[in-house]
């Protein structure tokens, strides 16, 4: 797997749950037919009130109208991002979107799951509230090796938390990996 | 080594004697839940990792409860519908309660006690966050996403990390005005929405012993909005006594131990404790009721997993008998049983349904409903800047529909006084 991950910031308040991440009312849309799929792309973050959408300044749309993708791969938040429902639509809209890292104060237990065991992006946790640091739009550069992620249009480097425990999962690219490569795929005694 | 009674679960679920809070273990799944929302991509992850031809790893522990966008003319939902149909007829799965047929259910944390598959000391895993529901049964429940839903599907297990555990102890006799909702809203707002992230919750004391099935339920229901894995009650003579009259499967009754040890824990005297609300738009962002009161709403909302059980709704009927609500209020039984109980269940010579009927409330099918919003047509979605009294678990921008609505949650009482109103209104005005 790549050790860099470099690309646009997109920063987010507090508390951002998985109704602002992907409102309900997507949620009808099939996760695997190719053309229904952009869908998730393009209403990927739509519930989040547009003042606090690309902070500091606001009104800064995740995707911008008309479009699938966005322009911005490293999501910056506060503290308990993807909190809410246990939709696992949620970290998948992000990746569709072009999400590749999320660096948030912490995360809430099922969508820091989700994105792990369903390899979708990767939930860094920030040692301080790097949502107040970094603006929109700068471009940052993730080093996985050594836990840092460096703000190249601000010229500053800040230390990652480890991820710990589920590095291995992470590195297999998802729970299906993971227990293949150690061969806990078998059934359990029903 | 003392442990609290969701490690004995975990271990029981582990084969182990002993778990210590934080370490990963994987556990024997004894009932897999999910519905028409999660369901269909849960299954086609399932397919793809395990083959096309691969068979569930036992058919009985799987529950399928289609609940949230069932009365909709939207077609990407009545697809999502068929795909749930079509995987439990290949599979051959018994516990399949299919829309427009007299299985139908209704909202599955509540239709899963109802269908006696809460058994205490068991493991249960739904893709939806308030599985933590069935924690209420002395068992251990929580959500999960469709990836670990299709690895479960596959081989009957999962990793979970030991959560460590808060305790809630409630002191005092429950007074008439005060519910379970209150309890919970009541313990948001003193630990924030993160307040018990990746731990247990543990509700004890006379207070919470005091309470039917459907409160504690409801205490349970909420245990993820403070970002808790699970809520946990242990088992008494009233939780025996509702599995008893609805399955004979046996089950095994865990205790925390005296000494085991917690985060932390927080005691409260339901003596001293009065009505609360959430205000817009988070649920730990508590006001009492009489500090807001006055407030104008536009609508009021009774239902969910959380606020439309039958007792939720015998609490609503005292105060709606004989009186007229001010604003759209709308009654939506989270399942077909509630709803037919709102025909048989009486207060003071009326049924539950002529009450509301003659109080102008407009009482919808079973199902989730609003309190996820939904699509376009969902009966009581949220439109423009509604600001809406609701039974419900979350208030998040956008969660009942609109992005600019508000909603506050609140007790089945102060939903119901508030209707007859139009303004935020304390139960005791009306008790």
């Amino acid at each position: 797997m790549e050790s860099i991950i470099q690309g646009k910031a997109y920063v987010l308040g507090k508390n951002i749950d998985t109704d602002q991440i992907i409102p309900a009312e997507h949620l009808v849309y099939s996760l695997s037919n190719p053309e229904e799929v952009k869908m998730y792309g393009k209403y990927a973050l739509s519930g989040v009130p547009p003042e606090q959408a690309g902070l500091p300044e606001g009104n800064v749309p995740f995707v911008p109208e008309g479009s699938y993708a966005s322009p911005y791969s490293i999501i910056i938040a506060g503290p308990n991002f993807g909190c809410g429902s246990s939709r696992e639509h949620a970290p998948f809209s992000l990746k569709v979107a072009g999400a590749k890292a999320i660096i948030a104060e912490s995360y809430a237990r099922i969508f820091y799951r989700n994105c792990v065991d369903g390899g979708f992006v990767i939930p860094y946790e920030a040692s301080q509230p790097l949502n107040k640091l970094i603006l929109t739009g700068d471009e940052l550069s993730i080093d996985m090796k050594n836990n840092t992620v460096t703000n190249l249009t601000q010229n500053v480097t800040y230390q990652l938390r480890p991820l710990g425990s589920v590095v291995d999962i992470v590195q297999a690219g998802g729970i299906f990996e993971y227990a293949r490569n150690n061969d806990l795929m078998a059934k359990s005694e029903a | 080594m003392a442990q609290t009674i969701t490690q004995k679960i975990f271990a029981r679920a582990a084969n182990r004697k002993f778990v210590d809070v934080g370490e990963s273990v994987w556990l024997n799944v004894d009932v897999l839940l999910t519905h028409d929302v999660c369901g269909p991509p849960t299954f086609d992850i399932f397919k793809q990792e395990f083959g096309p031809d691969a068979k569930v790893w036992n058919p009985d522990k799987v529950v399928v409860l289609p609940d949230h966008y069932i009365f909709t003319a939207n077609e990407h939902a009545h697809r999502n519908i068929d795909l749930l149909r079509q995987f439990a007829a290949e599979q051959e799965l018994p516990n399949y309660y299919d829309v427009g047929t007299d299985r139908y259910r209704g909202v599955c944390h509540v239709a899963l006690a109802e269908e006696g598959f809460n058994l205490p000391g068991t493991v249960l895993f739904g893709t939806d966050s308030h599985t933590c529901t069935s924690g209420a049964f002395g068992m251990f429940g929580t959500g999960i996403g469709n990836t670990d839903a299709a690895f479960i599907l596959g081989t009957g297990k999962l990793w979970e990390k030991v959560p460590e555990s808060m305790k809630f102890t409630f002191e005092g006799k429950m007074p008439e005005y005060l519910t379970a909702k209150d309890l919970i809203l009541q313990i948001l707002g003193d630990i924030g929405t993160d307040g018990a992230t990746y731990r247990a919750m543990e509700f004890d004391g006379e207070a919470v012993y005091s309470l039917p099935m459907d409160e504690r339920m409801t205490l349970c229901n909420m245990a993820i909005e403070a970002g808790g894995m699970n809520g946990i009650i242990a088992v008494d003579a009233v939780t025996e006594a509702f599995v008893k009259a609805r399955t004979s499967k046996p089950y095994e009754i865990f205790h925390s131990d005296p000494d085991a040890s917690y985060h932390s824990m927080y005691r409260y005297n339901v003596e001293q404790m009065e009505p609360v609300v959430a205000m817009p738009h988070s649920p730990d962002n508590r006001a009492t009721v009489r500090s807001v009161a006055g407030t104008e709403i536009t609508k009021s909302y009774i239902g969910s997993c959380t606020g439309g059980k039958l007792t939720d709704f015998m609490l609503a009927a005292k105060i709606l008998k004989g009186r007229k609500v001010a604003v759209t209020t709308n009654i939506v039984p989270a399942t077909v049983l509630v709803a037919s109980q709102l025909e048989t269940e009486m207060y003071e010579g009326q049924t539950l349904r002529r009450i509301f009927e003659e109080a102008g409330c407009n009482i919808a099918l079973p199902s989730c409903a609003a309190c996820l919003g939904g699509p376009a047509d969902t009966v009581g979605r949220s439109v423009d800047n509604d600001l809406v009294v609701s039974t419900t678990n979350r208030n998040f921008p956008g969660r009942m529909g609109s992005k600019h609505a508000g909603v506050y949650l609140a007790s089945p009482l102060t939903a119901a006084a508030s209707a007859v109103t139009g303004k935020l209104t304390d139960p005791r005005d009306f008790l």
